[in-house]
């Protein structure tokens, strides 16, 4: 019954974000990221079918074994194939981030609009614990919150997550304080509906395009950060291959085979470079002051 | 000034305080008892009965945070569980090592970071810029262990320019700086990277207002207007930044000495780890919150220094 009024009073632009592909598009930096990380989604997701070995087979007679030959990317101590290890490898450094940075996007940013929106004393404390928050160093929180928690998947998604909840609920706050005195939102207060229903089917909305960018450019850290975590020894347990793990292993053994810390190092590279050119193009296409570079 | 300090050093009571009450609740819920992490499962109920009297926690929950909190308010940030050793001795033993590293990185990052930032804003769009953005770009996707790694087979392994293990003698300050240099590279280009950006958009910025025309137009010389007007007005970003990223130079610093088997707090804190020595982990945590409060303190005081007119906000 409300629709033509929504319609009328609502901001006419399209949605922030589909401009932003459209313009990000153009880019070439973006696009090389697109490619770079695309092919290591395809890579992590096909892993079972195009992995030549069992990741986690030991096979001790072939152990460092140097690139070229049977094995693409050479053996590990323990004669494990190097490229199938990375493959599946992916699947850990992919699954962690996405879920760390999803649970950080959506903690945080209904922490931030929730903030925003109800504003006066509680807004104040709310942020007031978000720059608490801030002021862990990220790694060492991180570090801290696996150790105490213990080496598992789902507590590295958290200890990613809570250091990532803090700048989302900033970046959601702050257009939610600005919307929330625009005219088609104080229409909607007016004609009594739900503070839920603003906020979620008309202000999420109109913040959604810059808290989703900002998504894109946090899965790189997470990326980063879990393979720091794993590099430490502090990752999923082995004998699952984890992209930190493997260069820690490698590492170990620098001395007698240089590849199996170089490899597994690339691979990180790699993909955060890619998610880092995905971002960086996504944000110089939303962000108006960079807009006509 | 002194007044500015003052309040800005009030203001940050708070957040110290919402610090310390977050680490005595993260260290709190763990499960396990630090008596039987201590003394391992077999251990009789005297002796963890006594281990818990040591270390406090037979008391109320109440009673050890104001204790906690009184400990931390006198510079007492307990000992470790495992050495019984104070941390801060422990920490100081180690800390300059880790303060050469962290120093000798933001050095290098603000002396190639600035520089081929105002570079890249006075040739933007041209190739000189687009170089400078894709390295930069290239230079903060870098994990820093992967970084380290690479730069110590190439320097160390292959051309054996600089030591494998870094462990510097304190006393001796040519062997201090070579130890730290390959370190403070792997650690101060991703700096270098993170500063080039900002400086850049700081640059462009700045360099398109009115007073820039302005200086011009009045016949200041060009290398004048860039690196006095235009710069002194682009650094208050480029000083957020490097705040900022002291939070994640800390994090960095640990695995650049793990990468280099530097001593260092880096060190302590992964046998910390290892050895589940939690009032060491609580300790360390402090004391990094501590720091990651004053550097935002010395950031705001530099505003002031920078521009004026925020003394007055």
């Amino acid at each position: 019954m409300s629709t033509a009024a929504e319609v009328e009073l609502a901001p006419t632009r399209p949605s922030g974000l589909k401009r932003a592909l459209a313009r990000a598009r153009g880019n070439p930096t973006t696009l090389a990221g697109a490619i770079i990380t695309l092919l290591i989604v395809a890579g992590a997701v096909l892993a079972p079918w195009i992995a030549p070995f069992d990741p986690t087979e030991q096979n001790i007679i072939d152990r460092l074994q140097s690139p070229g030959g049977d094995y693409l990317l050479g053996t590990d101590q323990f004669g494990r194939d190097v490229f199938s290890r990375l493959l599946y490898g992916a699947r850990i450094s992919l699954v962690v981030s996405l879920g760390a940075i999803a649970a950080a996007m959506v903690t945080g940013g209904t922490i931030g609009m929730v903030s925003g929106y109800i504003g006066g004393r509680f807004d104040l404390i709310t942020m007031q614990v978000m720059d608490v928050l801030l002021s862990f160093p990220s790694l060492i929180l991180g570090l801290m919150v696996v150790a105490l928690l213990g080496p598992e998947l789902e507590n590295l998604v958290i200890a990613i997550a809570l250091t990532a909840i803090a700048p989302f609920a900033r970046i959601a706050r702050a257009p939610t304080l600005v919307l929330k005195e625009r005219a088609f939102i104080e229409a909607g207060r007016a004609m009594g509906f739900s503070h839920l229903r603003i906020l979620f089917a008309h202000i999420l909305p109109n913040i959604l395009s810059e808290v989703l960018v900002m998504g894109s450019l946090w899965m790189a850290t997470a990326v980063r950060v879990e393979a720091s975590l794993s590099f430490i020894g502090l990752g999923v347990k082995p004998p699952t291959a984890t992209w930190g793990g493997m260069t820690r292993d490698g590492f170990e053994n620098i001395l007698d085979a240089p590849w199996l810390a170089v490899f597994p190092g690339l691979a990180i590279l790699l993909l955060v470079l890619g998610l880092n050119m995905i971002g960086d193009g996504l944000r110089d296409a939303t962000d108006p002051k960079l807009r006509n570079e | 000034m002194l007044g500015f300090v003052l309040r800005r050093l009030l203001a940050a009571l708070p957040t110290l305080f919402a610090v310390l009450t977050l680490v005595f609740v993260i260290v709190r819920i763990v499960p396990g008892d630090p008596a039987l992490v201590i003394l391992g499962d077999q251990a009789t109920p005297e002796a963890a009965a006594a281990v818990r009297a040591r270390l406090g926690t037979d008391q109320p929950l109440w009673r050890q945070y104001i204790a906690f909190l009184g400990a931390a308010a006198t510079g007492d940030f307990g000992s470790s569980m495992v050495t019984n050793r104070p941390i801060l001795a422990e920490v100081s033993a180690v800390l300059p090592h880790t303060v050469d590293l962290t120093a000798a990185s933001m050095v290098i990052g603000i002396v190639i970071g600035i520089p081929a930032g105002i570079w890249a804003a006075l040739h933007r769009n041209r190739a000189i810029d687009v170089a400078a953005r894709l390295l930069s770009l290239l230079g903060l996707s870098f994990p820093v262990f992967v970084s380290g790694i690479y730069l110590l087979l190439l320097f160390a392994l292959h051309w054996r320019w600089f030591p494998v293990i870094s462990n510097a003698d304190l006393d001796d300050p040519l062997d201090r700086l070579h130890k730290v240099l390959l370190p403070a590279v792997a650690l101060g280009l991703t700096m270098a990277a993170y500063i080039t950006r900002v400086t850049r958009g700081a640059m462009l910025a700045s360099l398109s207002e009115d007073y820039i025309r302005t200086a011009r137009a009045k016949g200041v010389p060009w290398r004048r207007v860039v690196w006095v007007h235009g710069l002194r007005n682009a650094s208050i970003p480029i000083v957020t930044v490097v705040g900022l990223y002291v939070g994640i130079l800390i994090g960095n610093s640990v695995l650049t000495e793990i990468v280099f088997n530097r001593p260092g707090l880096g060190k302590v804190i992964v046998g910390a780890l290892n050895q589940r020595d939690y009032t060491m982990l609580q300790g360390l945590m402090v004391i990094y919150c501590f720091l990651i409060v004053v550097v935002n303190l010395i950031t705001d005081l530099l505003y002031g220094v920078i521009d004026p007119r925020v003394k007055q906000t």
